[in-house]
């Protein structure tokens, strides 16, 4: 998947986690909880459906790299670039 | 204790009025609509389909989830939640309290159920299938949404209620039971406001469809409006509802100050144990629990009024309860006997508060409403007073009894009267 295809699947993702949250004008580089409702348990839904839609382990520890879009895209890149696009 | 006659001698301060209802039925999703559709006959049983069970018959409700909760609540909580934030809200609109300005650490949550986590854990489970049951893809609100308080947990969130909450299991006596129990914390002082009565979100869990297939008790027919049946010689079983009803109680003196409108004072409960069969009733044990609820009222069985019955449709059951009301209740001319699973099902932790809202209204009304598709009566069930296919009026009936039984033996009564 391309940077650019991982960011469209993100959005995807908080379109069902956050559905009342209006992400057409989101901003990359800010991070999510400065502009969208967001707990500790829709983090942790966010890595439940990457594990589930693409099998993408992210440990504990990186949990902080999912912090705004532009921050995740950059760090799943290298982890899903070989995937396609469902 | 309360003297004879059942007009409480109790201070105000210990004297408990129910002055909000708010409810989700499946023929009515507030209690006017609910008391209309009760009085027209018109049952709330339709065609349903779950997984593994396949198609059968539930009451299904259709509140407006979205008045009171966002996507992202449904999303993350559970039915039984919804259906509480929906009571909840609508009891405290019903009982025109000042809820912004309240003091909410002074507002109880008394919810019973008759089980909890079934539906959502029958979901992850299902959910776990598809990923060959690798519990690294099970959910992290699986807790959150099976731990026992849930129901009453999630109203308390939505509504910002920092008073003590409690769910309160007792099988299907738990709607009485969370009045009961609201009722008492109020005499203790733990709150100023309870918010009692009952929820089911069962009809999203196949178990207990399944479990009442497999007991030979699931209701089935082929037209669904006829399927619960109580009393009926054709009876078959239950049919399994959702729903929710839930009381504002307040104490006397409190209900006086605002000027609430008081729809009765709960002037007698009484709550006992079988202890004799994990899911048969006990007939002798029911009409103890009835003649101890008389006792702490300080009335005599004939100045009940209405009795609302808590017959599910079952065989057994039915005649149990019946037996039951013959011994505390024979001779009594005037009293009336109407079941409401008969238009709603049986809707497991919401039944008895549910059942006594449907019934409450008849001190406004003064009419008793009918048990629907009595066809024949089976001779077992044909107690004198019972109000058959045709509401009944009954001039200004006073007192109200409300029985509601459930599995491993729990009994529970109410009595409420007219002030």
């Amino acid at each position: 998947m391309t940077s650019s295809e991982i960011r469209e699947e993100i959005l995807d993702i908080l379109e069902n986690i956050a559905p009342d949250e209006d992400l057409s004008d989101l901003t990359d580089d800010v991070a999510f909880v400065d502009q969208l409702e967001l707990d500790s348990m829709d983090f942790l839904d966010i890595v439940m459906e990457l594990r589930k839609r693409h099998r993408v382990q992210i440990p504990e520890e990186d949990y902080t790299e999912l912090a705004s879009m532009a921050s995740t895209v950059a760090y799943l890149t290298p982890l899903m670039k070989d995937m396609q696009k469902a | 204790m309360i003297a004879s006659g059942g007009t409480s001698q109790l201070p105000e301060n210990q004297r408990i009025v129910i002055s909000g209802i708010g409810l989700t039925a499946p023929n009515g999703n507030d209690w006017a609509e609910f008391r209309s559709n009760i009085l027209a006959g018109k049952s709330g049983v339709s065609e349903y389909e779950i997984r593994y069970v396949g198609k059968t018959l539930a009451g299904i409700c259709d509140f407006d989830v979205k008045r009171y909760q966002s996507r992202k609540d449904t999303r993350r909580g559970t039915r039984a939640g919804s259906v509480g934030i929906y009571s909840a809200n609508e009891a405290v609109k019903h009982a025109g309290l000042d809820w912004e300005n309240i003091d909410r650490s002074r507002v109880g949550m008394y919810i019973g159920v008759t089980e909890h986590g079934n539906v959502e854990t029958e979901n992850e489970i299902f959910e776990l299938q598809g990923f060959d049951y690798d519990t690294s893809f099970w959910s992290h609100h699986h807790n959150p949404r099976t731990v026992a308080n849930n129901p009453a947990g999630e109203v308390a969130l939505n509504m910002g209620i920092t008073g003590p909450h409690y769910t309160i299991g007792a099988a299907c006596a738990a709607g009485n039971a969370g009045l009961i129990q609201g009722a008492q914390m109020l005499r203790l002082n733990e709150c100023d406001v309870a918010i009692a009565g009952g929820v089911s979100e069962s009809i999203h869990t196949f178990g207990i469809f399944a479990s009442f297939k497999s007991q030979g008790a699931l209701a089935s027919h082929d037209d669904p409006t006829k399927a619960s049946r109580p009393f009926d010689t054709q009876r078959n079983g239950i049919v399994v509802a959702e729903g929710g009803c839930l009381f504002v109680l307040e104490r006397l003196d409190d209900a006086k100050r605002r000027g609430a409108t008081i729809y009765g004072e709960l002037v007698g409960y009484a709550m006992n144990t079988d202890a004799t069969d994990f899911v048969l009733p006990n007939s002798d044990r029911q009409a103890e629990c009835v003649a101890l609820a008389l006792k702490k009222a300080g009335l005599k069985a004939e100045q009940i009024d209405i009795v609302s019955t808590h017959a599910t449709g079952t065989s057994l059951g039915d005649a149990q309860e019946c037996a039951a009301l013959r011994r505390a209740f024979g001779g009594c001319e005037k009293t009336l006997f109407n079941n409401t699973k008969s238009l709603i099902g049986h809707a497991m932790g919401a039944a008895g508060a549910l059942e006594l809202s449907g019934n409450l209204a008849s001190f406004q009304d003064g009419v008793c409403h009918a048990t629907i598709n009595v066809d024949e009566l089976d001779p077992e069930c044909a107690l004198e007073g019972l109000v058959i296919n045709e509401p009944r009026e009954t001039g200004r009936p006073r007192f109200i009894l409300n029985n509601s039984f459930g599995m491993l033996g729990i009994n529970s009564v109410v009595i409420i009267e007219r002030i």
